[in-house]
């Protein structure tokens, strides 16, 4: 995973609730065997409408997102994930996340942002003439105005962005533990291990 | 720890836990891995990239389900068929190619047993009460109804589980979901999630684990608590469950992977000692009174956006919060609706029975029921059932059903998800309407302009003999209560 500190830039103003994965890239781009190029799909359909803040030419480029409740609900779609970043986004401040979204977006190194509504709210007003700035050491959104806002973040999720650490890598430091479950298991709950198929009776 | 009430949720988590790490994450191990050919190509892909292996290739299952056709897969001589759409095709080869190169059992998508991953899991024995269960997909959550902590992950999370068959998770909180008196006639599992969905509204279960409880859960079918379970993450939910009970047993006995001798009996005993125990503690509760709840359809863009048959489309003003009434301005415009109307009075041109929420055996035949003996109306343009999974499609043909369906105007297709999401030739066309077994309403999930109005099979099939979306209860033979 690449590391994350401060992502400093333009905002795109959504401001839009419940914003699902469908919405952020449509079924019809998933049927690709790789994680490149689909930022050409991103947010298709509000991008289809004239005066979108995506086409803005302030936007384009824009490192950050500001969207309403529920972020990414939906399909559990990694694609989403994927086009955000193909499009530039590295951050997504919003009231509330999906779960799933919210898992997928860490993996990608996409840093979501979570603020009470009205903290979004004066966002999404500095985010139509300035910059935004996202730290992430310290926890933080500030903008040119002298406003700060804090935000919670897991420690875990943190320090992995922190130190670009790599899930897979770090839980395979954890090979004896998963070996001593699986003798575990195989003495309490046998039936799970290696079911073998056969004709149904 | 022992002397703790407990919740099911609780117990099935304490005992898969592999390590507790100092923040309160856990490394949670994984019993079952179903995998798709959307989401995993890529997930294999940095597999071998980074030169790894699958830990326990024999807790994986392979079958293709999002992208297939529907339309034949073999000719006349039993050979295969290509796929039209090149990477649709790409993406099958990919699952074809990788489920073998790392040792994972592989559904082809040409056998009897073929099907959606979630008809898939249960019938062949692979999904099973207490074990965890996870897929690239978000409705994993079906594997709840017989009792499984099942849910859906991430491409990243794919390969995480094939690498370390673990995954790093914090605890939900658990939410009860208490269903209280029986069902009214006519009114079915797929009613009553929509209706629980609701109250609850789409951010009602985020961040925690449903457990649906009552007596109208132990009174339904198999089937239906899958149906149940399946849309709880419609409820921001990621996991639903029901406690496990006979009727599960008895579903899962003999079935391919289903453990058997000596082992089926101890699996049993674990499996009784699963449900929540007397005086443990949930972070949020529930209430639903099944007599509120009627046959109920969705008129809007969000799987929230409810009301009963009976009902009204509603007006934005009536909503309270300033954004939901502008959420409801902007589905009302996208579905073409005026409020006021009556939900009755709304003409339908496509209906789709499928989809993991309701593709079984049991959604056909309350379809069937009502279809014996009608034709679809005039103004339905396009009427198509796709069969859960191959299985299903043969019991329901050795019942006759497919020529009810047939007769009734219906196309009979081959198991997938078809146009419940509309990744493969099966859409519902721009503007157009559709009465749909399936989970989401969003804008688009069913073709680009789509407008979808969520229903049980029973609706669905009243919606297609009468041209518009009807009370199934006025339509003479019915579903009785739990169905
Ligand atoms: S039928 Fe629909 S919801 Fe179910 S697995 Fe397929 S695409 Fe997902």
């Amino acid at each position: 995973m690449k590391q994350v500190s401060t992502i400093e830039g333009r905002a795109i103003p959504l401001g839009l609730k419940n914003v699902d994965t469908d919405v952020i890239i449509p079924a019809h781009w998933l049927k690709t065997v790789s994680r490149e190029g689909l930022g050409k799909g991103a947010f298709e359909t509000i991008r289809a409408a004239p005066g979108n803040p995506f086409d803005v030419e302030d936007f384009a480029n824009a490192p950050i997102l500001i969207a309403g409740d529920n972020f990414g609900c939906g399909s559990s779609r990694e694609h989403a994930a994927w086009a955000m970043l193909d499009m530039g986004l590295t951050a997504v401040i919003a009231p509330s996340f999906s779960d799933i979204f919210a898992g997928n977006a860490f993996k990608n190194g996409i840093l979501a942002v979570e603020l009470p509504q009205e903290q979004v709210d004066r966002l999404l007003e500095v985010a139509a003439e300035a910059e935004l700035t996202i730290d992430l050491e310290n926890q933080v959104v500030t903008t040119p105005f002298q406003d700060r806002f804090e935000f919670e973040i897991d420690p875990f999720r943190k320090r992995c962005l922190l130190e670009g650490l790599d899930e897979i890598g770090l839980t395979l430091g954890s090979d004896s533990e998963i070996t001593k479950h699986e003798q575990m298991r195989e003495g309490t709950l046998p039936w799970l291990d290696k079911p073998k198929r056969r004709e149904a009776a | 720890m022992a002397s703790k009430p407990r919740t099911l949720y609780e117990k099935i988590w304490d005992s898969h836990v592999v390590e507790r790490l100092d923040d309160g994450t856990c490394l949670l191990y994984i019993d079952r891995h179903l995998v798709h050919e959307v989401t995993s190509p890529q997930a294999f892909e940095a597999l071998r990239l980074a030169g790894r292996t699958v830990r326990r290739p024999d807790l994986t299952l392979a079958v293709p389900d999002h992208n297939l056709p529907t339309t034949p897969r073999v000719d006349a001589d039993g050979l295969r068929l290509p796929i039209e759409d090149k990477q649709s095709a790409a993406q099958l080869a990919a699952l074809e190619a990788n489920a073998p190169a790392f040792g994972i059992d592989y559904i082809d998508a040409t056998a009897p047993e073929q099907g959606i991953v979630h008809v898939v899991g249960p019938e062949q024995g692979f999904s099973l009460p207490g074990a965890t269960i996870v897929c690239g997909d978000s409705h994993t959550a079906a594997h709840g109804g017989i009792g499984a902590l099942a849910f859906g992950i991430g491409t990243s999370e794919v390969e995480h589980v094939l690498a370390t068959q673990t995954l790093q998770l914090r605890q939900s909180k658990s939410m009860e979901v208490r269903v209280e008196g029986p069902l009214g006639p006519g009114v079915t599992p797929k009613d009553l999630i929509l209706h629980i969905i609701g109250v609850i509204g789409t951010a009602g279960g985020t961040g925690h684990v449903i457990e649906y409880r009552g007596r109208v859960f132990e009174e339904m079918s198999v089937e239906g608590r899958l149906t149940i379970c399946n849309m709880s993450i419609e409820g921001g939910a990621r996991a639903g469950l029901i406690a496990p009970d006979e009727k599960v047993f008895d579903y899962l006995k003999g079935r391919p992977y289903s453990p058997r001798g000596e082992a089926w009996g101890k699996a049993v005993a674990w499996w009784r000692s699963l449900a929540t125990d007397d005086g443990a503690t949930f972070d949020k509760s529930v209430i639903i009174d099944a007599a509120d709840v009627e046959p109920t359809v969705s008129w809007g863009t969000s799987p929230e956006d409810v009301v009963a048959v009976g009902g009204i489309v509603p007006s934005p003003d009536s909503f309270a919060d300033p954004s939901k009434r502008e959420a409801a301005r902007k589905s009302l415009d996208y579905m073409g609706l005026t409020p006021g109307t009556p939900i009755e009075d709304i003409p339908v041109d496509n209906i789709f029975i499928g989809s993991c929420t309701n593709s079984r055996i049991e959604d056909l035949r309350s379809a069937a029921q009502i279809l014996k003996g009608r034709r679809k109306a005039a103004n339905v343009r396009w009427a198509i059932a796709v069969p859960g999974s191959g299985l299903v499609k043969r019991q329901a043909e050795a019942e006759g059903i497919d020529r009810i369906f047939t007769d009734a105007g219906f196309e009979w297709r081959e198991p997938g998800c078809s146009a419940c999401l509309a990744m493969n030739p099966d859409k519902v066309p721009p503007g157009e309407r559709c009465a749909s077994t399936s989970n989401r309403n969003f804008v688009g999930r069913q073709g680009p302009g789509s407008r979808t109005h969520l229903v049980s099979p029973a609706m669905a099939a009243a919606a297609a003999v009468t041209g518009r979306l009807a009370d199934v209860r006025k339509l003479g033979t019915c579903q009785e209560a739990g169905g």
